[in-house]
């Protein structure tokens, strides 16, 4: 999907979320688009901090993993109405975000890139010790998402909900992007000194979109916890930080489109290695390397880039 | 009084190996101004491969001499194969590259040795040392021993040889180090191949007091990264002091505050660390270009 024309792009994927029912799939074909929605939206929030304004954040699966345990402890154990509990989730992981956020964005390159990640891990080792709420390494059980009487359950229900919340997240993106304030994101990527001479308020842009893409994870964590109905401290863990860093860098920086195409690739991936033990942390690790090495900026913008060139 | 002094051997023990994973990443700081986010995976791999050999018959010496030497020529394939293509892309491209080169290795571990735990002999025994009345295994003792030697060594070489002083050339200016003929791209290939020796003489060593496995290396790379940021990134003396001071201060929190959270005492350190003094304790205050 280009930026450019965002209004085609957002056709094709409202056809494609519309066909995939029409296929009548199986539950395991419903099972892996509800989990590639959930990842496109949190790589869509991902990228618009470490795509789009270039702050690298090796620690955003601690988010997802906040949302995710504060709706299954305050839902499992105190008999919340999980809408007030994803709220309150939300809520919690954007003080979180914004407390942090103005001392660790300070920080450049190794610096941010390491506290970032001390903070992912701090927050699984909290998951992995704190065994009276979240069971501990074991993981716990988390309810069906229920909105007063009524109990969201079975594939297709999920599948509606997610393509609500991925449509009304590609197109909030869209249109962030391409607003001034999208402007100004992409203009701290290029310089934030430069950004700031041209009037751009950089720590305040800065802490916004970190809090914003700390909130989409804490969100999908949330929601994530109800439909899988267990979840364990790997959900937090430093691997989905890498392989969430991975579906960005793949999908295509600094691209929504790219975004959802790295999430769809790098979900289905690891399906097709399950039989071969450690095969799939040897794919996503080359699959990084060489990313990295010949389309430094992802599958989508390269590919854009091509067609652009060859029109007159 | 005995129980504190056996903090505080235990805390210089892990502190060693920390020392030991944080002049690895200060080498190749030094060299290219990047992190080796693989580090980890060096110390985990000379253990792994120690152990398998030693498992497979070999004694004991040659064994971890072969991981050493199979260590280090990893270092310099992943310098060769992943760093020098692209060695103009950004400090993030670069830790992403090493990032992926850690998995990769990690993956092959796992591959070939599963995902068990595998246990090393000590070089002199088991029979623990006594201390001021606390227990000291003697396998500490050569950790802390070939720490100080590698550093000593490392800085008689920085500031005696043409090659070490070619290497803090290149750290300082890659490009006027090239302009006086410094083969930079060599120095960075040297300061793989270098830290990756590093790390598997850390693995070798250590593996005999813990156990190892396939992900041991991400922790410990990690613990080692924070020790090099706390001494100052770039930093011989700063490595090792940051990384005695993490083990210590992780040994005691262990004791008196919570075992469970000792790991996350690195992590909450090295945020605070940042936040105070970006630069470390030993690093050089840098100005950023525009």
């Amino acid at each position: 999907m280009s930026e450019k024309t965002p209004s085609l792009g957002l056709l094709f994927l409202l056809a494609v979320l519309a066909a995939f029912p029409l296929l009548s799939p199986g539950a395991f074909a419903y099972d892996l688009a509800i989990r590639c929605m959930i990842n496109g939206v949190i790589v869509i929030g991902l990228n618009l901090l470490f795509g789009y304004t270039g702050q690298i954040s090796l620690g955003h699966a601690g988010f997802v993993g906040l949302g995710a345990y504060i709706s299954a402890i305050l839902t499992a154990c105190f008999g919340w109405p999980p809408v007030f509990a994803l709220l309150v989730g939300a809520v919690a992981t954007a003080s979180l975000a914004f407390v942090i956020a103005r001392p660790i964005l300070a920080l450049k390159g190794h610096h941010l890139a390491m506290a970032t990640l001390g903070l992912g891990i701090i927050i699984t080792i909290v998951l992995n010790n704190e065994m009276d709420y979240t069971g501990g390494s074991d993981g716990m059980s988390v309810p069906t998402f229920s909105v007063g009487y009524w109990t969201l359950s079975g594939d297709r229900g999920w599948y509606l909900l997610l393509s609500a919340c991925l449509l009304a997240t590609v197109m909030a993106a869209l249109n962030l992007v391409n607003s001034p304030a999208g402007r100004a994101l992409q203009a701290i990527h290029g310089s934030e000194i430069a950004a700031r001479v041209a009037g751009v308020d950089v720590t305040g842009v800065k802490v916004k979109i970190f809090v914003l893409s700390a909130v989409i994870a804490s969100v999908m964590g949330s929601l994530e916890a109800h439909y899988l109905e267990f979840i364990t401290p790997e959900t937090a863990g430093f691997g989905r930080s890498i392989t969430l860093m991975t579906m960005v860098v793949v999908g295509g920086m600094s691209s929504v489109g790219g975004s959802l195409v790295g999430a769809v690739l790098l979900t289905l991936l690891p399906q097709a290695l399950t039989s071969l033990e450690g095969g799939e942390t040897i794919a996503f690790g080359l699959i990084l390397v060489v990313t990295m090495i010949f389309l430094p900026n992802g599958l989508v913008p390269a590919i854009r880039d091509r067609f652009a060139r060859q029109r007159p | 009084m005995a129980q504190l002094v056996q903090f505080l051997l235990a805390g210089l023990t892990v502190g060693s190996t920390y020392a030991l994973a944080a002049v690895g990443y200060t080498l190749v700081y030094s060299a290219s101004g990047m992190i080796n986010f693989a580090q980890g995976e060096f110390i985990m791999l000379g253990a792994m491969s120690a152990s398998a050999l030693v498992a497979a018959g070999m004694p004991l010496l040659p064994a971890l001499l072969i991981a050493i030497v199979f260590t280090t020529l990893v270092g310099i394939a992943l310098a060769k194969l992943a760093i020098e293509p692209a060695r103009n892309a950004s400090i993030v491209s670069l830790i992403i590259i090493t990032l992926g080169a850690g998995q990769v290795i990690r993956g092959a571990v796992q591959l070939m040795l599963g995902k068990g735990n595998h246990a090393l002999p000590g070089l002199s025994g088991d029979q623990p040392l006594s201390v001021f009345g606390a227990a000291l295994a003697p396998q500490a003792i050569w950790i802390m021993a070939v720490t100080l030697v590698i550093v000593v060594g490392l800085m008689v070489y920085f500031s005696t040889t043409m090659h070490g002083k070619a290497l803090l050339a290149t750290s300082h200016n890659r490009l006027a180090a090239q302009l006086v003929g410094v083969n930079t791209m060599g120095i960075l290939i040297f300061s793989f191949a270098l830290s990756a020796a590093l790390g598997g003489i850390g693995g070798v060593l250590l593996a005999p007091l813990t156990f190892t496995s396939y992900d041991a290396g991400t922790m410990l790379g990690l613990k080692g990264f924070v020790a090099a940021a706390l001494g100052g990134l770039g930093s011989a003396p700063g490595a090792i002091v940051g990384g005695i001071a993490l083990g210590v201060i992780e040994s005691l929190t262990a004791a008196y505050v919570s075992s469970s959270y000792k790991d996350a005492m690195a992590f909450v350190l090295v945020i605070l660390v940042f936040l105070v003094a970006p630069q470390g304790l030993f690093g050089a205050k840098t100005t950023d270009r525009v």
